[in-house]
């Protein structure tokens, strides 16, 4: 079937099978590994991406389903090749990774929770993060990495001690 | 690609998305696809076609109907969990929404499509069914409608016609003086089936004197139910009483049991959830009539 998808900006014409999932579509046909496979049943988010600016699971949705939404992946958070976000340079900081499995569906999770609210409480991070299966890091570090993330953007994204 | 091969089609209306499935049997109406999709992936169904209805836009509604809240199928549950007429005219739904899923199943998830799967431990469908909600749907004879007591006939099955689709679910709007409402749920982690849940909605008058009250349970049967709570109505802050009653008036449902929840489980934790549930909602309620 055809399908247009707009992907991160760029309109993608793909032929898909109905049944092909929107994250095999991305991964596959797009090249867009960021979106990743985990259970592909609807339990992990590893595979999140943002459809019309709310996180959605790319393994619940076929391709075709998504035809004429904003679709944005972890490739797309990016300010510029070779930069990171103020989230992922968070993630960095605060070691809120360990084997990286999980970590772009929690920063699309995440960017989703910073742009309606500015100032989460552990609360809203841990709701906001509530569909996300980390299996290293215990969470502590990822709950750390977007209240700093938070903080960041509502100042300027400087390190919270500047060397002497 | 883990599920089986089907066709894809874009219902234009409700009596499109009908027609489809009166054409083939096989056929199943997509909305959010949050609950279907994994059971296609396990392929646990396997329909011909997914007639997708959740572009229909004249279906995503919340109206204020005088007597009612009017809800349509294809209203994303997001729209519900952030919905200031909700919040205030139907909380009880509003305090269920939250344990749906997670907030990107949310935002896919549909109310129609819920209210359709029909999970005995769906929160959405024990809402419908503690208040008497009526569903409205569309099928080859036009437009129908069943009560929520008459619609919830098994686990994952509902009385619904193989050729309808669902277009709506009407919840009552109470206007007793002050209303107090109550969810309780245990499941084994946060966004995951429940266990066991009971909602309560209570009404008091402006004497302090309780006017209604209704409970449901839902995880606990084949299907959310409600359990009248009529004849303690003067006593509803009577824990006791309460719990008596509740045992009694589900004494002959049949638990489900599995790996996670023992069926003595289950009815034991429906017992205390339940009356909790209902003094939750009796204090919301006095705590409102003491604020004014």
């Amino acid at each position: 079937m055809r399908t247009e998808l707009n992907v991160n900006g760029e309109i993608h014409v793909v032929d898909v099978e109905p049944r092909k999932t929107l994250v095999d579509c991305l991964r596959e046909d797009l090249r867009l590994v960021g979106a990743h496979t985990g259970c592909e049943h609807g339990v992990c988010g590893a595979c999140t991406v943002i459809v019309d600016g709310t996180p959605v699971r790319s393994c619940l949705m076929f391709a075709v389903q998504a035809e004429g939404s904003e679709i944005v992946t972890i490739e797309g958070v990016a300010p510029a090749p070779g930069e990171l976000s103020i989230l992922q340079d968070a993630f960095c900081e605060t070691h809120g990774m360990q084997c990286g499995f999980c970590t772009p569906g929690m920063i699309l999770a995440a960017h989703a929770l910073l742009r309606d609210n500015q100032e989460p409480t552990r609360e809203d991070i841990v709701e906001a993060i509530s569909g996300n299966i980390c299996r290293c890091t215990g969470y502590d570090q990822i709950v750390e990495a977007i209240a700093l993330a938070a903080r960041r953007m509502r100042g300027r994204n400087m390190p919270d001690r500047v060397p002497a | 690609m883990k599920p089986a091969a089907f066709d894809y089609i874009r219902a234009e209306s409700a009596a499109h998305a009908s027609s489809l499935l009166l054409e083939d049997e096989n056929g199943r109406i997509i909305a959010g696809g949050q609950t279907l999709v994994p059971m296609l992936a396990m392929r646990l169904a396997r329909p011909s076609r997914l007639i997708d209805v959740a572009r229909i836009q004249e279906l995503s509604y919340i109206r204020d109907e005088s007597e009612r809240i009017s809800i349509g199928a294809t209203t994303r549950q997001v729209l519900v969990e952030k919905s200031a007429l909700i919040h205030e005219k139907l909380p009880l739904l509003h305090k269920a929404i939250e344990w749906v899923g997670h907030p990107p199943t949310r935002a896919r998830g549909t109310v129609g499509g819920s209210l359709a799967n029909s999970d005995p431990a769906a929160e959405i469908a024990l809402v419908a069914a503690t208040l008497g909600a009526t569903l409205r749907y569309v099928d080859e004879t036009g437009e129908n409608s069943v009560e929520a007591e008459d619609y919830f006939i098994g686990p994952m099955i509902t009385a619904l016609p193989q050729s309808a689709c669902l277009v709506g679910a009407d919840f009552p709007k109470w206007n007793d003086r002050f209303v107090g409402t109550g969810f309780e749920e245990v499941n084994a982690r946060s966004s995951d089936f429940a266990f066991v849940s009971a909602a309560s909605q209570v009404g008091f008058d402006e004497s302090g004197k309780c006017t209604r009250a209704v409970l449901g349970i839902g995880g606990l049967g084949d299907f959310p139910f409600r359990v009248d709570v009529d004849a303690v109505k003067d006593r509803i802050g009577d824990e006791a009483a309460l719990r008596e009653a509740i045992a009694a008036a589900i004494e002959d449902v049949e638990p489900l049991s599995d790996l996670h929840a023992t069926a003595e489980y289950r009815r034991r934790v429906a017992i205390t959830l339940a009356s909790r549930s209902i003094l939750n909602a009796v204090r919301e309620a006095r705590e409102l009539a003491h604020a004014n």
